[in-house]
């Protein structure tokens, strides 16, 4: 038994990033709630175990997500991440069956042309050979890709690249090193003995005409396996931690798990696995219109593994979840941040996580106990932050709408409200037209749960006083909140989709006026809500509905954002005007939006007119006006002029 | 020397402009967009501090241009122009150039479009209108609301679409303030019965005899004066017009109810003008005026020898301002076409 | 007799020097914006808990200005953080910056975190 020097590096990476792995999912799980803890055990049985499977080789290995984004981007990641798995494989296997032994030392699959470097005998090997050189090539490919796309982004499709830590970059490079340092060992032994494959026989052949092939062998062996020791010992601490933690992720996901509303084991693997790919770099707006480059998620999930001081870089974000929607690993990054917005007290202590420390609650940094009522004096207000607030109840009737805030600064949206109750023979309450109290939202954006409630109990006392059975708002920011956060029974709905509903029940008879509009999907409601589809039923019905180049899943933000509370005046209008120019690209006269923030906010950058889409839907009014009677409902025919 | 100057713009500096060089025996066309010369002072009823009637203004305009070397061509309005030569050619819709050997452009300024302030309700609610508008109902002799009747209480803004970044424009439009003192005194002198409040942020009084007629406004008419900015209004169940503002000298919330709003709507870059000078190579500042060569001695001049600029295309301005920048660009004219393109 | 001196009565005297400005400093330095504010008020009349209480902004920011802060702790709670402040500034001053950050800045002095 031949015992070299060289292979020490290998196995002590090796065997020291297995027994990390190991240990940290281990604690991992044993952090995970038993709710949560029962899912995972019950989704390693069944059809979440074979879905977990198909992910992780579609994802993890052939990189489909990253492909959608950009082929030259999918390939590189692909060739690196299935290549490297096909060597570890067909390496295995080969040196299994031509190896000394079956069940060989890890050490033997992945020298094992240093220690079989005869050449190959029988076609079976000759193929093996053949193919691992093949998988090599593969590897370099992509590799190549790697290296120029460092230098020169664009080839990639990537804009913006990544910032990454000193740390990172030594793996990167240690990284780099294996393969062509693995070529040129094989290349170098081959030449020695007359072996090798395609590539590493003739490059063999070619470098031993200059060099001496017998020296310069084992450096190169020496290289290969410090170069995979030293990625291996590094990989902790560098954003190529996610190769493990992904798998761990994808599992727990398939069984069901979600990212939920506190830190916990499930939004720290989620941060772990976060490879700094920095595809989310290039679909954020702060980036790309504002140059803000410090706030993304692969950076507020490296300044969370470092317990560093996140306040600037959490509540900086415009929470538009255009990042979420492209990621490729499918991290829940709203929900990430969002719990760094309500919990930036408890810290992102990594050794408080693993000792199950933070859990307590009541705990923070310094070890003083949060005050009951939260941190500002509320001594003169009964122990809340709200209690100024008179409930006074309106009137009773079918509808209630509720304008919110932001309505109040758009009144044409109220007005066109008002119109086309009226002329649809609506009986409403108008639950904030007076002494309006704000739905909570915007508390909860800043983390502020506690208080966001206060406020909810208000408005949902005032909603069921009106003894309701839909609730209409304008306002996507109302919307979301109402429907996942207030408990009050009824349909809640925004006015595109309750003027749908009115023109597909045949009260609501509009005409075809033939403007061109182009709708913009509000954040809130489109990427928030799930409502693409209702909007555009109704602009069909009334105009020319034209397409924008960013719309639905990758709507762009209007920029008005209530979710970012640091950036300024310059950073967002370079977001609106940029966002505004593409909308105006789509060759459309009008805008159309349904939010009256983003009504409020692209006013002053368009060159054509922002109107809201009840706007447009009193525009198409007959002169004549319906029958009011709400008893009076006709049959569902529609007169559409097209 | 028969060389030919266009005036691009029929207004107040343009006329002034066009008059001065024909008068210096240059031969002048004046091109205006509009049917009719005069631009926007054709509009006003009087003028400030002395509350002169605008029409003596005009008249004083039309004798001016009004001589053999001016011709003045309605209707025409210009859409580019470019090099040719040592002089331009000026493109304006039609088959054929007009060549020109200096250009002076003075296509003034736009009002700001109150709709754009949407939460003033400015085509939303009834009796909420522009100083401009209010003009012409004092010319018509009769200020009175959309039921017909005269108002009891007139509310005038301050600063509508001016020293606003969410309306794109930071800039002081100068003659609001003036202006809204003017107006006021107007209201309470036709109405004597009606009280009129102005909602102000600051009181910019900056020409001769202006701070005069603050006072004379106070002191002479009772006009009412809250320091506030006025945030939004609607309309109650009565169809009165409400207005929320903080009287921030007293440091409260105030809550008024009044029949009329009248926005001071401020000067902004105008449209007409923003796209010649984008078609045409010309320099824009910040506040999306033009920007004459210096700051201090050249604002006649732009980065084009031959093309210089008249009037309030490169700054708000009041009347008085207008025609003595129009005589610098007459002067300035005057100086290139003697000493050439080389000087 | 000292019926006509020039004392002002110290409740309602603004003792510039005397007061803490260290609260100032530290929101200024985090949301620089502050400085643009000239009081015209137009968050205070739009504010939305101002339609049920004395909240304004104009005078939380006035009062931090001046260094006055042992109302600020009371007033800052009453925000609901609804942004139309923000929404209709003038100068373009980030309003809800400036609630979170004094908020945040109690919550360091106090002694909740560091």
């Amino acid at each position: 038994m031949r015992i070299e020097l060289f292979i020490l590096p290998f196995n002590i990476g090796l065997w020291f990033i297995l027994v990390y792995c190991v240990a940290r999912c281990i604690i991992w799980f044993r952090d995970l709630s038993r709710p949560d803890k029962l899912r995972l055990q019950r989704g390693f049985f069944g059809r979440a175990f074979v879905q977990s499977l198909r992910e992780i080789f579609m994802e993890s290995l052939l990189h489909r997500n990253i492909f959608r984004v950009n082929p030259v981007l999918g390939y590189m990641h692909m060739s690196l991440a299935f290549g490297w798995f096909l060597l570890i494989v067909f390496g295995t296997i080969e040196a299994d069956i031509f190896g000394d032994s079956h069940l060989n030392p890890p050490h033997k699959a992945i020298f094992f042309r240093f220690y079989h470097p005869e050449p190959a005998s029988g076609r079976v090997e000759i193929f093996f050979t053949f193919l691992m050189d093949l998988i090599l090539a593969f590897i370099l490919s992509g590799l190549l890709l790697a290296i120029i796309k460092r230098f020169r982004s664009k080839i990639a499709g990537l804009k913006k690249s990544a910032r990454h830590t000193f740390t990172d970059r030594v793996a990167l490079v240690s990284l780099w090193m294996i393969f062509p340092s693995r070529l040129l060992a094989e290349s170098f032994t081959s030449a020695q003995y007359g072996s090798g494959g395609f590539l590493t026989g003739n490059l063999g052949a070619i470098l031993v005409a200059i060099m001496p092939a017998q020296q310069m062998a084992i450096p190169f062996w020496w290289l290969y396996s410090i170069s995979l020791g030293t990625f291996f010992i590094l990989l902790p601490r560098t954003r190529y931690l996610h190769i493990p933690v992904e798998l761990f992720l994808i599992f727990m996901r398939n069984s069901g798990i979600r990212t939920g509303d506190r830190s916990g084991t499930f939004s720290d693997v989620g941060i772990h696995s976060c490879s700094s790919c920095g595809i989310c770099l290039n679909s954020c707006q702060m980036a790309l219109s504002a140059g803000v480059t410090h706030m993304q998620p692969l950076y507020l999930h490296k300044e969370i593994r470092e317990s560093r001081e996140i306040n600037g870089v959490a509540f900086n974000c415009l929470m538009c979840g255009r990042c979420e929607e492209i990621c490729p690993v499918g991290l829940e990054t709203t929900a990430i941040r969002m719990i760094q917005r309500r919990e930036p007290l408890t810290g992102n202590d990594m050794l408080g996580i693993w000792k199950g420390f933070m859990r307590q609650a009541g705990a923070t940094g310094n070890g003083k106990e949060i005050p009951a009522n939260g941190f500002t004096d509320v001594s003169g207000t009964n122990g809340t932050s709200f209690s100024y607030l008179k409930k006074t109840p309106g009137r009773k009737s079918k509808v209630a709408f509720f304008a919110g805030c932001m309505t109040h600064l758009t009144p044409s949206v109220i007005r066109a409200m008002e119109s086309i109750f009226r002329e649809a023979g609506i009986d409403y309450t108008f639950i904030d037209r007076e002494k309006g109290v704000c739905c909570g939202r915007p508390l909860m954006l800043a983390g502020q749960e506690k208080e966001a409630r206060e406020l909810i109990n208000h408005n949902s006392f005032l909603i069921g006083e009106s003894e309701a059975r839909i609730l209409v708002t304008p306002c996507p920011i109302c919307y979301k909140v109402f429907s996942e956060s207030y408990y009050s029974g009824l349909e809640v709905m925004h006015h595109s989709q309750y003027i749908d509903s009115l023109i597909t029940s045949g009260r609501l008879r509009l005409k075809y006026t033939g403007r061109s509009v182009v709708w913009h999907d509000p954040c809130e409601l489109g990427r928030g809500s799930g409502v693409y589809d209702e909007p555009r039923n109704v602009l069909r019905h009334i105009a020319q509905l034209c397409k924008s180049l960013e719309e639905k899943e990758m709507g762009l933000c209007c920029g008005g954002s209530l979710g970012n509370f640091k950036s300024g005046r310059e950073v967002r209008r370079r977001i609106t005007e940029d966002a505004a120019a593409i909308l105006v690209s789509s060759g459309a006269s009008t805008i159309a939006t349904g939010c009256p923030l983003c009504k409020k906010t692209f006013t002053p950058a368009s060159e054509i007119p922002v109107r809201d889409i009840a706007e447009l839907v009193t525009d198409a009014f007959y002169t004549v006006s319906n029958a009011s009677f709400v008893a009076d409902l006709e049959p569902a025919t529609m007169n559409i002029e097209k | 020397m028969d060389k030919h100057v266009v005036v691009i713009g029929g207004g107040v500096a343009g006329l002034e402009c066009a008059g001065r060089l024909g008068r210096m025996g240059h031969r002048v066309t004046l091109l205006e967009k509009k049917e009719s010369t005069g631009g926007h002072a054709a509009r006003w009823y009087q003028l400030f501090p002395d509350r002169r009637p605008g029409s003596e203004i005009a008249d004083y305009l039309h004798k001016l241009a009004n001589h053999p070397n001016v011709t003045i061509i309605t209707g025409l309005g210009v859409e580019s122009f470019s090099r040719k030569g040592e002089g331009f050619h000026i493109k304006t819709g039609g088959v054929d150039f007009i060549k020109a050997d200096v250009i002076v452009v003075a296509t003034g300024f736009d009002l700001f479009d109150a709709a754009k302030k949407e939460e003033y309700g400015y085509g939303i609610y009834n009796n909420v209108i522009t100083s401009a508008e209010l003009e012409d109902m004092f010319r018509k002799g009769e200020i009175l609301t959309t039921t017909g009747v005269e108002p009891e209480r007139v509310g005038i803004v301050h600063c509508v679409g001016s020293r606003d970044e969410k309306t794109g424009n930071c800039h002081c439009s100068k003659v609001c303030c003036v202006t809204a003192v003017k107006q006021a005194i107007e209201i309470r002198e036709h109405l004597p019965a009606t009280q009129v409040f102005c909602f102000y942020m600051d009181m910019r009084m900056f020409g001769p005899y202006y701070e005069e007629l603050y006072r004379e406004s106070q002191e002479k008419w009772n006009v009412n004066f809250i320091r506030g900015k006025v945030s939004e209004a609607s309309e109650n169940i009565n169809g009165r017009l409400v207005v929320k503002v903080e009287d921030t000298l007293a440091s409260r919330p105030l809550r008024m109810e009044l029949d009329m709003l009248v926005l001071m709507s401020g000067m902004v870059m105008s449209k007409s003008g923003a796209d010649l000078a984008k078609r045409s190579g010309l320099a824009t500042g910040k506040n999306r005026f033009l920007a004459g060569l210096d700051h201090h001695y050249g604002t006649n001049k732009s980065a084009i020898k031959g093309v210089f600029y008249a009037g309030a295309c490169i700054a708000p301005m009041n009347i008085t301002d207008s025609l003595s920048h129009a005589r610098g660009a007459a002067l300035e004219v005057s100086d290139y076409l003697k000493k050439g393109i080389d000087s | 007799m000292n019926r006509f001196g020039f004392t002002i009565t110290k409740g309602r005297l603004i003792d510039y020097d005397a007061n803490d400005h260290s609260l100032a400093e530290i929101v200024m330095e985090q949301e620089p914006s502050l400085a643009l504010c000239i009081a015209c008020g137009c968050c205070g009349a739009t504010c939305t808990a101002g339609g049920h209480t004395g909240f304004s902004l104009r005078r939380i920011n006035l009062s931090l200005k001046r260094g006055e802060n042992d109302t600020l702790r009371q007033e800052i709670a009453r925000c609901m953080l609804c942004g139309k402040c923000t929404m209709l500034c003038p100068m373009g001053v980030n309003t809800r910056n400036i609630i979170l950050t004094v908020r945040n800045t109690l919550k360091v002095l106090d002694g909740y975190a560091y």
